[in-house]
């Protein structure tokens, strides 16, 4: 049960908070809307693995699968790909200059001053741009408040990875201002 | 230096939200809503959940601007001192120690919240939006502190700057606004 009496507790996650306060929902739906489906360089299979990673790393598996799924769904893999997440990507063909950006987003996750120059220059050197390093520090800082949002008021979510497969489908395909 | 190019005159905070105006609008939009919105917590009393989580995450910038705001906004500096460097023994009341402490629980993990943090804060009064509000609070903050150390943006060392700032937040919060830095330069 959430710490609070929410206005639907049938809806896990973030979802019943949104649902909760409506005036706070449109800025942080709004936020993920553009950081994780508005204009990039970097694809959306490859912003919804730094949400996801971020938030295996804060131990928030509501946002971690659903995420998790999300991603899945834009690169067409499997609920596997949940587990795959948790190790870092071992299985998943990764780009070195993704590698450089999910390395300065785990730092980020722990705090923002463990990101340090050879993390941005290695990211430089593979490529990745001034845009790219900030909205890359930009996600993990956000996941970093959704993670905290959800585990914070001790919202419920469901177990294991299959229960988030048609959510992370939901998500590639509508979006986040859907709530 | 920061490790994109932001612009000179901007430390802290500002450059980075100046960086991409785009993203930056739903994060301001959150904060006006959470910091100068209705509510029943005083604009001060937020300033102080703002304040001791930026503290717990020892970002200089971001503890020293909403102290000052924080100050500036219940007229006197010695609570936020006090949350800060002695919640046990500052001046407020038993519901915001409760929501204080539910604040510095957020800043390490959101699983840090417990039921016996929750239930504290609802004895000594607090509603279950006053405890919506204060999470979700320590957890932008928690956004904040990240990008503003994360980018290794400047923090100005004279308090003036920071008192200078308080005045911009207190007079024209958090939305975006015209001219809205003219008063930062000393």
């Amino acid at each position: 049960m959430a710490h609070i009496q929410l206005l639907n507790d049938q809806l896990p996650g973030i979802v019943g908070l949104l649902d909760y306060r409506r005036e706070t929902a449109q800025p942080l739906s709004a936020l993920a809307e553009i950081l994780l489906r508005g204009d990039s360089t970097l694809s959306s299979g490859e912003r919804e693995m730094i949400a996801s990673y971020v938030s295996f790393k804060n131990e928030c598996h509501f946002c971690h699968s659903s995420h998790g799924a999300a991603a899945a769904a834009h690169l067409n893999k499997d609920a596997n790909f949940l587990d795959d997440i948790k190790l870092g990507f071992v299985k998943t063909p990764v780009s070195a200059k993704l590698r450089t950006l999910l390395n300065i987003a785990a730092h980020v996750q722990q705090g923002g001053k463990k990101v340090t120059e050879a993390d941005i220059a290695a990211a430089r050197k593979e490529g990745a741009t001034d845009r790219e390093i900030h909205d890359t520090v930009l996600i993990a800082a956000a996941f970093c408040m959704y993670n905290r949002y959800v585990d914070g008021l001790g919202t419920w979510a469901p177990p294991g990875n299959d229960a988030y497969m048609p959510m992370g489908e939901k998500l590639a395909k509508e979006g986040y201002m859907v709530y | 230096m920061p490790h994109i190019p932001l612009d000179v005159n901007l430390p802290g905070i500002t450059g980075i939200l100046n960086y991409r105006t785009e993203t930056a609008l739903p994060i301001r939009q959150l904060t006006q809503i959470l910091l100068r919105g209705d509510s029943t917590l005083t604009e001060g009393e937020r300033e102080l959940i703002a304040t001791v989580v930026s503290y717990g995450n020892e970002c200089q910038f971001c503890t020293a601007a909403h102290t000052a705001a924080a100050d500036i906004l219940l007229g006197e500096k010695g609570t936020a001192e006090k949350v800060k460097k002695d919640p046990l023994h500052a001046p407020v009341s038993e519901k915001m120690k409760g929501l204080l402490d539910i604040a510095r629980a957020v800043q390490v993990s959101g699983k840090n919240v417990t039921t016996t943090l929750i239930d504290k804060a609802k004895a000594a009064g607090a509603t279950d939006r006053e405890i919506h509000d204060t999470v979700l609070i320590a957890a932008l903050f928690s956004l904040y502190n990240r990008l503003v150390d994360g980018f290794a943006s400047v923090t100005p060392p004279e308090p003036a700057f920071y008192e200078r700032l308080a005045v911009i937040l207190r007079d024209k919060g958090y939305l975006p606004s015209e001219n809205r830095y003219a008063g930062l330069k000393a």
